[in-house]
């Protein structure tokens, strides 16, 4: 299915695109209010239309893109920084009470609410982009430690390994340079739907106000303040949200193209 | 059997206990002392300090730790500080907007899904199936919040069938189911969309079983195989993701009670953190955790139940 790879790659690169040119140029300045010109729907001279304070919607995706991009591939990096490590310690000692604390940590950090748990350090620590992060990584490390873990047994078995072992590496030595490398593209795949959960998570939290403070725009946020609008001005609305949606719909198109194209058993199973 | 539920059990008790100790000490390290937070900041000290007496706010960490957990396992969830109510009287009012609208979306996403699952699975690669997998594509990457503002947009304020929030309460029943649909349809799409996906998958895992070569080298048609043998079969994950799905929408429900101004669970959690109420909060956070930890148990049991072989497995 390289159409989803070449749909997914399409929106990804193009959102991805948006928010490294607003770090050079965006079409208006977001920071600056022209409340004369409020609510104007997309025209010639603002072509996705203005909001509330007159500010140019097109700008604000922009920064609202870097915004959510930022967010997302933190917290994503938290998980694999972490989580990944964990799996092959737990892989290398199967069967070890070590082995076991980690997957049971796992499972008690499934367990809680994610979203509850996110909000309740928000609150905690402080509304702010870094707190998100860091609320949406957490529940990263369990994904990739369980998933590495799992993916790493099955290899631990292998002849090569065997091999490794006889010539005398450590089992240290044996995760990184033979198990981990025949991981990598599950992570990928991984990383990738993580990566979409994590632009829907940070949109769900600066929605109600835990994520990226104002002035920074984040797409959450102009959700929120399109919300008493949308009988006015829907336009205000519905561009935040799809925007959302096309980059979730891309990253997931894409994570789903490279598992099939990386994993060709899955490409003949899934005709 | 009873070993396989004895081992479960077990770990049940474990990772409720676990799971109590990390809330207590989550809410341990908030900072800002609930006492100051209730008497304002011209309050005289030794108020305060009677007030932190009397809240139990001076006792050592695992003196206060010991009496939350004895006090809810005999149904004492404390008195919530900022409604001045037992916390169990504030969980009876909020669960019975959380619990059915969790139902509700349940209810709504299974009946949208396991079709669709069929459907597409029954006629893989034909126009049906991508359409549908089209539709759980869009479904999954739509943010459920903003998927209710449209809902409300278009039902409430354009078409106005339905009020834009809000709840009038169970002496109406009608009206109540009414105004939890909006707030249903839009917690019940992403997961349907994951229902199906999952249902398509389970059901052509199933197709492929030399079981159903037999049944069909037997002399049963495509259609007879598909409900007596493949349907039934490939039920087990699904029920799984549907036990993961309602401990999900009872706790995830929390922003889409906010954008519908709902008096239920999420918002009593959001409010009592953004006004220090912390007994409030652990509590019905472990009642949470309690939930899906429960859930989970009972999905285990049910699979060990239907299929032998996960006994010996963990």
């Amino acid at each position: 299915m390289t159409r989803n790879i070449i749909f997914g790659g399409v929106l990804t690169t193009l959102f991805t695109g948006l928010a490294i040119l607003s770090f050079f140029y965006t079409p208006y300045d977001i920071q600056s209010l022209d409340i004369p010109n409020k609510l104007h729907p997309p025209n010639g001279a603002n072509w996705l239309g203005t909001d509330h304070f007159g500010r140019d919607i097109l700008s604000m995706i922009m920064m609202g893109a870097r915004t959510s991009i930022a967010v997302a591939v933190l917290a994503v990096g938290i998980g694999i920084c972490v989580g990944i490590p964990l799996g092959l310690l737990a892989a290398a000692r199967r069967g070890s009470l070590l082995d076991e604390v980690i997957m049971r940590g796992n499972d008690l950090v499934f367990a809680f609410p994610s979203l509850v748990i996110a909000i309740l350090i928000t609150a905690i620590f402080g509304a702010s982009a870094i707190n998100a992060i860091i609320a949406i990584g957490i529940f990263n490390i369990p994904v990739f430690a369980r998933l590495s873990r799992g993916a790493a047994l099955p290899i631990w078995e292998r002849d090569f390994i065997l091999a490794a072992r006889v010539s005398g590496k450590s089992s240290f030595r044996i995760s990184i340079e033979h198990i981990l490398p025949n991981i990598t593209n599950l992570m990928i795949v991984q990383g990738t739907i993580q990566f979409s959960l994590g632009i829907l998570a940070e949109a769900a939290l600066s929605y109600i106000g835990l994520g990226a403070q104002p002035p920074t725009a984040s797409w959450g946020r102009m959700l929120a303040d399109a919300q008493t609008l949308t009988s006015i001005a829907p336009h205000t609305a519905l561009i935040p949200g799809l925007a959302i949606v096309l980059m979730v719909l891309g990253l997931n198109l894409l994570g789903d193209g490279l598992r099939d194209w990386l994993d060709p058993r899955l490409r003949r199973g899934r005709v | 059997m009873i070993r396989y539920a004895g081992k479960r059990l077990l770990s049940l008790v474990l990772s409720l206990i676990a799971a109590s100790i990390v809330i207590f000490a989550v809410i341990e390290v908030i900072p800002g002392d609930p006492a100051s937070f209730m008497l304002g900041v011209n309050a005289r000290a030794d108020t305060l300090e009677a007030l932190r007496d009397q809240m139990g706010l001076n006792d050592p960490l695992h003196v206060r730790y010991f009496n939350w957990v004895t006090g809810m396992l005999t149904g004492d969830f404390g008195t919530s500080w900022t409604y001045k109510t037992p916390v169990v009287d504030l969980v009876n009012d909020r669960i019975w907007v959380s619990l059915p609208l969790a139902v509700y979306a349940l209810i709504l996403s299974t009946l949208i899904a396991f079709p669709a699952g069929i459907i597409a699975a029954s006629r893989r690669g034909g126009p049906a199936d991508m359409s549908i997998m089209g539709a759980t594509q869009l479904g999954v990457a739509i943010p459920n919040f903003w998927f209710a503002m449209i809902l409300v947009l278009i039902f409430a304020i354009n078409l106005r069938w339905f009020s834009a929030g809000g709840f009038p309460g169970w002496d109406n029943p009608a009206l109540a189911i009414k105004s939890l649909t909006l707030p249903a349809i839009a917690l019940a799409l992403p997961q349907a969309a994951i229902l199906a996906r999952v249902m398509r998958s389970s059901l052509l895992d199933t197709l492929g079983e030399d079981y159903i070569r037999t049944a069909r080298a037997k002399g049963l048609t495509r259609r007879q195989a598909l409900w007596r043998h493949a349907v039934r079969n490939a039920l087990i994950p699904v029920l799984t993701i549907i036990g993961l799905q309602f401990s999900f929408l009872l706790a995830g429900g929390i922003i889409i009670e906010q954008v519908f101004f709902l008096p239920g669970l999420g918002r009593l959690i959001f409010q009592s953190i953004s006004g220090r109420d912390l007994i409030v909060v652990e509590s019905v956070v472990m009642l949470l955790v309690f939930v899906v930890i429960v859930v989970n148990f009972a999905v285990d049991i049910a699979y060990g139940a239907v299929d032998p072989r996960l006994r010996s497995k963990s």
